[in-house]
């Protein structure tokens, strides 16, 4: 079971270090025995051509754009929101100022922080092809990058990585995915890495051996052993090497852990779920940080289906943004210099609609925010052909329209920051839709 | 196919993994074997005991109160927070009862005689999400599973589907008991005094897309507005101030907040009254077509190949349509279906599978049930917690991740661990594995450098790690 341990054994799987030089003996082992294509799965290649680093986080269930960014000087606004409405900034409930136009919903201080540093780019009125309002489908299409669900079991990530500059020196794994599985945007060929932290005890290097060779004649568990401790090797190095992150991020760790306890009740059926949301961005800090390590890494978020009780200035999804806030303030600081070389997207499968519910939330709609943060965005901005929430231009007459499609905000980050050809991008990575790319998203 | 692997497949792929003298058990007949599992009564539980969700809701109300009367004292309305010592005292008293009934449910798993009945429990539980993450519902997940699904598995489809939507934890996951016709009695009061209540059409969505008849069967956004008008009025007894009525816990329709009139959906016209008119939607929704087919899809992907084959597919579909849902009928053409006997250890297993396969196979003895119980969030399907109406997806690519299999790894060699000397590897693979036993595992079991490591290594054999 979980929390057994083996007093018998002389080397008791124990602390980060200790697990980290029980992997590396092991996976010297795998390299001296050299040949096997289990132990070649280990080179790290040693020189990075492209340093540039990409994070996509997929915030499931939904996000409400007009909560995140409302457009609080829009003249239907407030009567279409009631009580969800966020003030204009200034005002004691209100939002934080942007623009002029739109504000920033107050549990975002973080990214109000780096939007001030020119360091975040908010796109709005911005969707998927998707057109339904199904959440699963939403989502399927979002990592996709296709126009129907279910067309693919590839993500669009997996087909970008593929196409990094030939002898761009990232290890074995050109992606990360921070969880117990890959989501369908990493999915596909190219060799991706997952990572979820464990409180299980190590493996011997012997036992560990004998399964890498029972699995050597199944292809699909020999790729996954071979990913999982590479990836685990990364994650307990950066552990060992690394204190320093850590401990700088637990300023914003102590700031969460306040924010997620005003969450009470929710928080309360799963108190460690905050802490775990920190455990992940500091892992993916340590992949990114590293100069052989993965280019991209993705993560996911959940508790956006705000269809009840959603409030406002002080409400629920005020408070889970104030949560996720302080954990890309973690990031931020986890990354150290490597911030400047990342792009974060940050997207939702869609939007909700532009009229508070009958039960103070709203139920799914169209159009809504996407995120762009890090150092090597050209932020400081929102980007965005507003349509207005009057009700001749709202989508069926209930959702904000969507005027920019997400494909071309990401297809754009990919090119100029990730460097992807566009001859890749327009036939492979997001094929055959003519969509203009968004210049300028990026800072030379 | 060789008997053995027939029997291997019944027992793990249909069942929840041998134990020890299954294979011998099933013998050369696994289709009676599992056939015979649909004869007779719902698989209901022999242990009585566990509270039925009207004493775990009622057992809230005076926690809910003291709640309320503590934010009126402080001036504040319904949505200032509560004390802290306050908030805790819900998850608090509704966490033990989550916990009994997880434990409840994997001892049922690990010790079911009937284990193709148990899995079927589990497949409509996770047709019919509801997640503890959602605190409404913490308490009641496992009343739930009892009261709603476990009665139903081997009745009528219609049957199920009314007593899952009609469930108080339904009703709380998806909101419905929120939604407010916007021209009912209650709604126009409300609009008198300058407040609007209205739809919350979650609910209303969810069956048609989930429960039903299946994302792409064609309906559009208008038809989930008129079926969330159909809906309202649906909702649970108990509550507060004047809406208060009703038995704790149990079903109420509430005339007051259903939208009046008729409602046209799905190119069909309801002109019943009140609570007569959903139940005529969701007899109609029963019996569609795409139900049928979304129904079979489902469990092809679940019993058969993460893409099931069409035949098997139409099979399955068209014994629900021609038994009008009778779901043994059902159950007997996907054990009739060739393609479910081909192609020995197609899916990967789930955490849950395999934590249920690793369990019956060395017969864990109760005492070890609550580690096991804790492993199945270290796996990453925590019981009763998908986080989505959806339930837990149920392809191989969603459970195979790198990080996913270590984790099985390492918990499978803690285990081997503890239980090397009371479990002998060798002696144990055939009667799990039967005829799907390979003679890669056979040679690294025989060539382990000890006992311990030997149940390792049955325990991440590939032939193990799938069903």
């Amino acid at each position: 079971m979980p929390s057994h341990h083996r007093s018998s054994s002389p080397d008791v799987p124990g602390s980060q270090p200790q697990r980290l030089l029980r992997r590396r003996r092991f996976l010297q082992l795998g390299l001296a025995a050299g040949g096997s294509a289990f132990a070649v799965r280990y080179a790290f290649a040693a020189r990075a051509v492209t340093d540039a680093r990409f994070v996509f986080i997929n915030m499931r269930g939904a996000l409400d754009g007009l909560s995140a960014v409302p457009p609080y000087a829009d003249p239907d606004y407030a009567r279409l929101r009631e009580q969800l409405a966020l003030d204009a900034p200034g005002t004691a409930d209100g939002s934080l100022p942007l623009d002029g136009h739109f504000g920033l919903n107050p549990g975002l201080s973080f990214v109000r922080e780096a939007f001030d540093a020119r360091e975040a780019l908010i796109v709005h009125a911005v969707a998927t092809p998707y057109r339904e309002r199904s959440h699963f489908d939403g989502q399927d299409v979002l990592e996709s990058g296709l126009t129907r669900p279910h067309a693919t079991q590839i993500g669009w990530l997996n087909r970008a990585v593929a196409g990094l500059p030939a002898g761009a020196g990232h290890g074995a794994e050109l992606g990360v995915a921070l969880g117990q599985n890959v989501p369908l945007v990493l999915r596909g060929p190219a060799p991706i890495a997952s990572w979820s932290p464990s409180k299980l005890p190590a493996v011997d290097d012997d036992t560990m051996q004998r399964i890498a060779d029972r699995y050597a004649s199944d292809p699909l568990l020999s790729q996954r052993l071979g990913d999982a401790l590479a990836a685990d090797h990364i994650a307990a190095e950066s552990a060992a090497a690394g204190e320093e992150p850590a401990s700088t991020a637990s300023t914003a760790a102590a700031n969460m852990s306040a924010g997620a306890a005003a969450g009470a009740a929710g928080a309360a059926a799963n108190p460690a779920g905050a802490a775990r949301y920190l455990e992940t961005v500091r892992a993916a800090a340590g992949f990114l940080q590293r100069e052989d390590g993965p280019a991209v890494a993705v993560f996911d978020t959940t508790g956006w289906d705000t269809h009840f009780n959603e409030g406002g200035a002080q409400g629920q999804l005020t408070q889970r943004l104030r949560a996720f806030d302080g954990a890309l303030r973690a990031f931020k600081e986890s990354l150290g210099s490597t911030w400047s070389r990342t792009v974060v997207l940050i997207a939702t499968e869609f939007g909700r609609t532009a009229a508070a519910n009958g039960t103070r939330g709203t139920d799914h709609g169209t159009g809504t925010v996407a995120f762009l943060l890090g150092g090597a965005v050209h932020g400081g901005r929102v980007v965005c052909d507003w349509p207005g929430l009057s009700a001749r231009v709202l989508y069926e007459g209930r959702d904000l329209r969507a005027t920019t499609d997400l494909r071309s905000v990401t297809k754009s980050v990919l090119r100029d920051h990730l460097h992807i050809s566009p001859r890749r991008l327009d036939a492979e990575v997001f094929p055959a839709d003519n969509l203009p790319y968004i210049e300028d998203l990026i800072r030379v | 196919m060789t008997v053995d692997v027939a029997a291997a497949i019944a027992a793990n792929r249909f069942g929840l993994g041998a134990r020890p003298g299954d294979l011998a058990a099933i013998g050369d007949d696994p289709r009676g074997w599992l056939r015979g599992q649909l004869a007779g009564a719902a698989p209901l539980w022999p242990t009585a005991g566990l509270p039925s969700t009207g004493q775990i809701l009622s057992g809230a109300e005076p926690i809910l109160r003291a709640r309320r009367e503590a934010r009126q004292a402080a001036g504040g309305g319904a949505s200032a927070p509560a004390s802290a010592e306050l908030a805790m005292r819900l998850p608090q008293y509704l966490r033990p009862l989550y916990v009994n009934d997880a434990r409840a449910r994997l001892s049922a798993a690990l010790l079911s005689e009937r284990p193709f009945a148990e899995r079927l429990v589990h497949f409509w539980s996770n047709h019919f999400a509801v997640s503890v993450d959602k605190l409404a519902v913490l308490g009641i997940a496992g009343s739930f599973e009892r009261e709603a699904i476990r009665p139903h598995v081997m009745g009528r489809f219609r049957e199920l589907l009314l007593a899952v939507e009609m469930h108080p934890a339904m009703l709380l996951y998806l909101d419905n008991q929120q939604s407010v016709g916007p021209n009912s009695p209650v709604a126009r009061r409300a609009a008198q005094r300058g407040r609007t209540l209205g739809l919350n059409e979650n609910l209303a969505r969810e069956i048609l897309e989930l429960h039903t008849l299946g994302v792409d069967a064609g309906y559009s956004q208008a038809d989930v507005t008129s079926f969330a008008k159909v809906l309202t009025g649906w909702s649970l007894g108990g509550g507060q101030g004047r809406l208060a009525s009703g038995p704790v816990g149990a079903f109420v329709f509430r005339p007051e907040v259903h939208e009046p009139g008729l409602q046209n959906l799905l190119s069909r016209r309801y002109a019943e009254a009140d609570q007569a008119q959903g139940m005529a939607v969701l007899a109609d929704l029963a019996a569609a077509p795409a139900t049928a087919r979304h129904i079979a899809t489902k469990l092809a992907r679940h019993f058969i190949a993460d893409e099931p084959p069409a035949a098997a597919i139409e099979r399955i579909a068209g014994a629900f349509e021609r038994s009008g849902g009778d779901l043994p009928a059902v159950y007997a053409a996907m054990i009739e279906s060739p393609e479910a006997w081909d192609g020995a250890s197609a899916k990967f297993k789930t955490p849950q599978d395999y934590l249920f396969s690793l369990g019956r196979g060395l017969a864990l003895p109760p005492e070890s049930e609550p580690r096991l119980l804790g492993a199945f969030e270290l796996l990453g399907q925590r019981t009763y917690a998908p986080g989505s109406p959806a339930g837990w997806p149920d392809r191989s690519s969603d459970w195979d991740g790198a990080s996913e299999l270590l984790k099985r790894i390492e918990l499978s060699d803690a285990v081997a661990q503890k239980l090397a000397d009371r479990r002998d590897a060798m002696q144990l693979a055939p009667q799990l594995l039967g005829g799907t036993f390979s003679a890669a595992t056979r040679e690294s079991i025989a060539r382990a450098a000890s006992p311990a490591q030997a149940l390792t290594l049955l325990l991440t054999a590939p032939e193990f790690l799938r069903r």
